[in-house]
């Protein structure tokens, strides 16, 4: 057969990143390829994932809260952090999950928002994989419109004192610390409270059919009494959970990008092999415009991504600029998804092909960190000055 | 103690690789070029010595001018410098010159071990250590699946077919490793950042005072005179058993060499 090119060649995309972009993509490619991808089917079909250790694989290269400076994390660039999502979820979104979760939720909010005291007592630990960090903003009866949140934060003497619940917490039921965004007095305020304070349960949310590895979770919050410390002196106002988000939704918008990849590589090798009518049904019209049309969009998709970490990181990145990333391609990850299944026929569904899988996981993607209902809104009033969802 | 460690940049084996039609040597623009899959262990191996021990890591690698990639990823693993000889002379250097040129580029570096991979994987002539300690006058243990070096002592456990020996020199030494020895690290995203900001020292010949007519393809003591492609796989021997068919398998198993 004549050579190939992987779908995301067509543009040569690959010469607008630098020795050192390629270097660390190199580096997280092949740990994505040694420690997850072996066990990634057989994680997702039992519903677990070893997220303690995979945290620890990934801080010894310096991969958790990357993109953050000083206290023992790397300070890569926006790019850097984005091609680590990309080839971590093009593994499984679960696990780029447990990244975001790690570096740009958590990690970023004590390192924005936290004391000295704070930082150098959290960030090296959870830079190492060593402490697990989880981050609740969501609710049960809160999810797009948090600005409704119900968990309440009083003061009680110089003590805090929270009540209330999050939900659909990552890494929550693992994790030693969470940061937990509650209504005070003087508004939306973020607090560090350590997984093991009394009052503070975390259950896991079992029965997912998505990021199946990836570990989630409820926390209660039942008069949860916390030292004056434990507050974010940075952080007031619904702003300041909302600048957390941006912030990884930025490694969503890259690594819907992996899935997609992986699902196309996986549909073309497919398509190139499974012979049908006495031919290849890579040789069908209708097959190979179907790979074309996936292949544009993948295409498309990561010079949007590259535009917008280049942004970030020469400090002109508009949250609404994020969200034509994270809208855009969730939804075109999960159309290629959708259409590489078809490609595998039957065996599309099947787990010993990755497609449905990121398929499956992709659903999450589509609605955790702003929906896509939220991020069309968002867009809306951007273009039109006019807010349609207050 | 100074660790110096030989780092080759080769063609990937996992490629199809092809010789060059006008002076059949390696083609090397042909091929995705990578560092030597056991020189990752080398390196691991020394940084290991160091951290324990204390010192420090220098790679030292002759190859044309694009091998600099190789170094910068050899260095993002955690090397403190490097070397690179680099001289269009140098071009189709046996392994008796490729000898002489790292000895004098050894020369004029300090060191107490020196460590490398049992072979390269384009090459594969594992003689290389011993040219280099029979040059230097040192000792040369090779082949090795284990280290250590207590004060001036290096022991090794040499990797055979059968198990391994144990063998022991007084530094300064050649060491080369298999890649039984250990787990090569990731290069870690900080080190990645930093490589390019590690000093990397280059020597062409005249630095070395090795003279050109010492070396290079037209000075080579070992020639390809005509190649050809490896061919085709053929199809498989059957064997029907009519009775005789376990002395026929083990007929051909013998002829193999299998058994």
């Amino acid at each position: 057969m004549a050579d190939r090119l992987a779908p995301l060649g067509l543009l040569g995309a690959d010469a607008l990143l630098s020795d050192e972009e390629r270097a660390i993509r190199d580096v997280a490619r092949r740990i994505a390829d040694e420690k997850v991808r072996p066990h990634i089917a057989d994680w997702f079909e039992r519903g677990t994932c070893p997220a303690r250790e995979l945290a620890k694989d990934f801080g010894a290269v310096g991969l958790l809260g990357m993109h953050l400076t000083g206290y023992g994390c790397a300070g890569a660039s926006a790019v850097a952090y984005g091609l680590t999502c990309m080839e971590l979820e093009a593994a499984d979104s679960g696990v780029r999950s447990l990244v975001s979760v790690q570096g740009a939720l958590a990690m970023y909010a004590i390192w924005r928002y936290g004391s000295e005291e704070q930082k150098s007592s959290w960030l090296p630990g959870m830079a190492r994989g060593e402490l697990i960090g989880c981050f609740g903003l969501t609710e049960p009866d809160h999810g797009s419109d948090p600005a409704s949140m119900a968990t309440r934060a009083r003061r009680d003497g110089e003590d805090w004192v929270l009540h209330g619940a999050k939900m659909w917490i990552t890494n929550a039921p693992i994790a030693d610390v969470s940061v937990i965004w509650a209504r005070s007095d003087a508004g939306v305020q973020g607090f560090l409270v350590p997984l093991d304070t009394p009052g503070v349960t975390a259950n896991e949310i079992t029965r997912k059919l998505s990021l199946r590895a990836s570990v989630t979770g409820e926390i209660v919050l039942d008069d949860v009494r916390l030292p004056a410390d434990a507050v974010l002196p940075g952080a007031r106002g619904l702003k300041a959970p909302l600048s957390c988000l941006t912030e990884a939704r930025l490694g969503i918008v890259w690594g819907a990008l992996g899935s997609a990849r992986d699902c196309l590589e996986t549909a073309v090798d497919y398509a190139c092999e499974r012979e049908q009518f006495g031919r290849p049904v890579a040789a069908f019209q209708l097959t190979q415009a179907k790979l074309a049309d996936m292949a544009v969009e993948l295409n498309k998709g990561f010079l949007l991504a590259l535009h917008l970490s280049r942004a970030a990181d020469t400090g002109t990145l508009r949250p609404e600029m994020v969200s034509v990333g994270k809208l855009n391609n969730v939804r075109e990850a999960l159309a290629i998804a959708r259409t590489c299944r078809t490609i595998l026929g039957a065996n599309g569904i099947s787990g010993e092909y990755p497609i449905m899988r990121h398929a499956m996981n992709l659903e999450s993607v589509l609605t955790y960190e702003g929906t896509s209902e939220i991020h069309t809104l968002v867009l809306g009033q951007a273009l039109t000055g006019i807010s349609a969802f207050t | 103690m100074k660790i110096v460690v030989l780092v080759k940049q080769v063609p990937d084996s996992g490629e199809e690789r092809t010789l060059r039609a006008d002076d059949k040597t390696v083609d090397r623009d042909a091929a995705t070029k990578r560092m030597n899959e056991l020189d990752e262990h080398a390196i691991e191996e020394a940084l290991k010595l160091a951290e324990a021990n204390g010192g420090e890591v220098t790679l030292l690698t002759m190859g044309p001018g694009d091998a600099t990639d190789t170094i910068r990823k050899a260095l993002s693993m955690g090397p403190d410098k490097a070397v690179h000889v680099s001289d269009d002379a140098l071009h189709g250097s046996c392994a008796i010159a490729t000898s002489k040129v790292l000895a004098a580029a050894l020369g004029k570096l300090e060191w107490d071990l020196v460590l490398c991979g049992a072979e390269s994987t384009d090459g594969g002539v594992q003689a290389l250590p011993h040219m280099l300690a029979e040059r230097l006058g040192v000792g040369a243990v090779t082949g090795a699946r284990k280290v250590t070096v207590e004060g001036a002592t290096v022991t090794v456990e040499r990797q055979t077919d059968e198990g391994y020996e144990v063998l022991q020199t007084e530094g300064p030494a050649i060491v080369s490793v298999w890649d039984t020895i250990n787990e090569p690290r990731y290069p870690s995203f900080k080190l990645i950042m930093a490589a390019k900001k590690k000093p990397v020292e280059s020597f062409a010949l005249a630095d070395l005072g090795v003279s050109a007519d010492e070396v290079g393809l037209a000075n080579a003591t070992s020639q390809v005179l005509e190649f050809a492609p490896k061919p085709p796989r053929q199809a498989g021997v059957k064997i029907t058993d009519e009775g005789e068919g376990g002395a026929k398998l083990v007929e051909y198993l013998a002829s193999e060499k299998f058994v």
